[in-house]
């Protein structure tokens, strides 16, 4: 299967298990094996996480957020690849994978406290095993590489035994495989042999600059000179990403080292609330992806398969009062406490660090009792 | 028990007992393994700790301190070698964009306990990007800290100390000062690793440096003594953060001082501690305070070294103006 539309791809197969239209195909090497209530579970985490970013950048719009980086069109990839970790695999994501963090556990409060300005993750990443979201591009592939080295280290690779073996996955969009970092992580990880998925969202899109201004071969190829197995997956279809990720978790757990995963997908919306997609794409290539849509696939699958309105319902209700929940939980985000952050400088805190808090506080104090 | 050793050995050995002690401490850098290191500070460590543990590296700074972030996530404690002090800017965002920030970042949750050694400044003849200082630069990134040691018994267990630290520790080794020879007393540590210390008493001005200036700043001291100068001369050992104490008291008694360091002058550590000393001790000071620094130049050809580093003369002098105040 090939994507006409990206004439730099066009030779490479797109591994696809379930079409626009919500029919199930196969793959020579990929076959996604869950069962219809296995796929209705990936549809309400695709409805949940869209609901998320559209209830976000509506919150960004009333000025409740100072940012957000939508993920609407790029759900499929998300989820497909989040729901094929383990408990035990550990997630390097970016500021864009809210589906990552959804799926994973991770209170998406904690998202929208980022955005709000309110604070900079704060999450324990070893509660979930999802690593804060790492904003400079590409940094993180680095992260999720040295984790697979540990894990090669502590012996939980390879052992055979499902509840033990372990890899981690680091998450990047295209952008990204223009940076030194992700390069050099590609080669650590093949030198080492080391159990991690480099998992790229290919959204066309590094905030204005597209594909071709980035890479003069497609992505999933950039694997070869590197000497890893590379992917390229209909990033808007939740089986085959499942599918495909699966497999490439399961291909490092067992020892066998990196994979790199190119999702084809789009970014619907723009890079930021900030920016201005008018500027650098024509209306119509958003037409040609929204035809594709991720949900929308899957939904006209699960109607094929019979599953009844009601269920439908139940979702969306769902999705309504995770809407209302993140409206309410928004708001009351606590403000942080300026005296408070001197705490997380150092593990051991320094007299200056405590001087300058002391510093800080006095003029504070000063400040309220001139008030009153 | 006290032996005699060069500033290698004793860090190699501070390194070894790390090691030893703690099966989560690791090696990594670009030919640490079989060579030893290009200084030989790791020499014999692959052998006896294996090559997961003393692991050589491709050649790829971003990635030397990228992974170990990512090795800290599962406990380890991974010490780190950039070759030289020139190589690291390629690593600069790992350790000033990730390092220093996700324990900040993640409110307390997860510490970075990864010590970043760096072999630094000039005087042996080297190459371009062989010579640089740039600690200034990691000392004024929150979230680090940044020590250098000045001989072996401080290399012996300043080493040790900063494997020991929960937080990031640039430590900055002076590379001049590698192959020189000092007692290192291997059953106790002296001092804190976050403190200064007086390494020679004096009356007249105070000397304050780190490093590969702190030799240079005795032997000034030495020649000064001869011409009846009693020169106080401070060894800061910590960077970031600063142990000012001693200086200030110091400065206090002395009225005089003088801040050296081989790092260009122009926001330099000298910047910082002229700062702070003319803060706490402006009624005591007698002159105002001066720097013996290198010039606000890229590091210069190696022919010329000898005359953009302070020495024992521009040091000297520098004493000379303050005390004609």
């Amino acid at each position: 299967m090939t994507d006409p539309s990206d004439p730099t791809v066009a030779d490479i197969p797109l591994v696809q298990l379930l079409t626009p239209a919500g029919v199930r195909t196969t793959s020579p090497e990929y076959a996604y094996d869950g069962s219809l209530p296995d796929i209705q579970d990936l549809f309400r985490d695709l409805v949940m996480t869209r609901r998320l970013d559209t209830e976000a950048f509506a919150l960004q719009r009333h000025g409740e957020l100072g940012l957000w980086p939508p993920a609407l069109g790029q759900e499929a990839a998300q989820v497909g690849s989040a729901r094929a970790l383990r408990p035990q695999d550990f997630a390097f994501p970016t500021y864009r994978d809210h589906g990552v963090v959804l799926c994973r556990g991770e209170d998406p409060v904690h998202l929208l406290g980022i955005f709000r300005g309110s604070s900079l993750g704060g999450w324990d990443p070893s509660e979930h095993n999802v690593a804060l979201p790492n904003i400079i591009i590409g940094a993180q592939t680095l992260h999720a590489t040295g984790y697979a080295m540990a894990l090669t280290l502590e012996g939980l690779v390879g052992t055979g035994d499902p509840e033990r073996d372990a890899a981690s996955i680091a998450y990047l969009g295209d952008g990204a495989t223009s940076q030194g970092d992700f390069n050099e992580a590609l080669d650590w990880a093949a030198v080492h042999q080391a159990p991690v998925v480099f998992f790229c969202q290919n959204n066309q899109y590094a905030i204005s600059v597209p594909l071709e201004r980035q890479t003069r071969v497609p992505i999933s190829q950039r694997a070869d000179g590197f000497g890893l197995p590379g992917v390229r997956v209909d990033g808007n279809d939740v089986l085959a990403c499942h599918a495909v990720t699966t497999a490439a978790l399961q291909r490092a757990r067992d020892g066998q080292g990196p994979t790199l995963i190119e999702a084809v997908t789009y970014r619907m919306g723009p890079h930021t609330t900030s920016d201005d997609p008018t500027r650098y794409r024509e209306a119509a290539e958003a037409d040609v992806w929204r035809a594709k849509d991720a949900i929308e696939r899957v939904r006209l699958h699960l109607v094929s398969e019979g599953v009844p309105a009601e269920w439908f319902a139940e979702v969306q209700a769902e999705a309504d009062a995770l809407g209302v929940h993140l409206r309410e939980a928004c708001q009351n985000i606590p403000e942080p406490d300026l005296a408070e952050l001197f705490d997380h400088v150092h593990v051991d805190t320094t007299e200056e660090t405590e001087q300058q808090r002391a510093e800080y506080v006095a003029w504070r104090d000063s400040l309220e009792g001139s008030v009153a | 028990m006290t032996e005699k050793m060069t500033m290698v050995k004793a860090l190699n050995t501070g390194l070894r007992a790390s090691m030893d002690q703690d099966p989560k401490v690791i090696v990594m850098g670009e030919d640490v393994g079989r060579l030893g290191g290009v200084f030989r500070v790791t020499e014999g460590l692959q052998k006896d700790f294996g090559e997961g543990r003393v692991m050589d590296t491709p050649l790829a700074e971003s990635a030397i301190l990228g992974t170990a972030i990512g090795m800290t996530f599962r406990g380890f404690r991974p010490v780190v070698e950039i070759q030289f002090d020139g190589f690291v800017y390629p690593a600069y965002d790992q350790i000033v964009s990730q390092v220093s920030r996700l324990h900040f970042r993640s409110g307390g949750k997860i510490p970075m306990p990864i010590v970043i050694r760096i072999p630094f400044g000039g005087g042996i003849g080297a190459v371009e990007h062989h010579s640089d200082s740039p600690e200034a630069q990691f000392a004024l990134t929150a979230g680090l800290k940044v020590v250098s040691c000045a001989d072996p018994h401080d290399a012996h267990w300043m080493i040790q100390q900063a494997i020991e630290s929960d937080d990031p520790v640039v430590f900055m080794e002076p590379k001049r000062r590698y192959w020189e020879s000092g007692q290192v007393d291997t059953g106790s540590t002296s001092l804190p690793l976050f403190a200064s210390r007086v390494v020679r008493p004096g009356t007249d001005a105070t000397l304050i440096a780190y490093g590969p200036m702190v030799k240079t700043c005795l032997e000034s001291a030495a020649a000064a003594a001869e011409e009846g100068i009693d020169l106080e001369v401070i060894d800061l050992r910590t960077l970031s953060p600063l142990d000012l104490g001693p200086v200030i008291e110091s400065v206090r008694r002395t009225g005089h001082a003088v801040v050296v360091h081989e790092a260009q002058r122009t926001l330099g550590l000298g910047a910082e501690v002229a700062s702070r000393i003319t803060e706490e001790c402006f009624y005591s000071l007698e002159a105002p305070v001066q720097r013996v620094t290198g010039y606000d130049l890229p590091y210069p050809p190696s022919r010329v070294e000898e005359e953009f580093l302070p020495g024992l003369d521009r040091i000297l002098d520098a004493v000379d103006r303050a005390r004609a105040y």
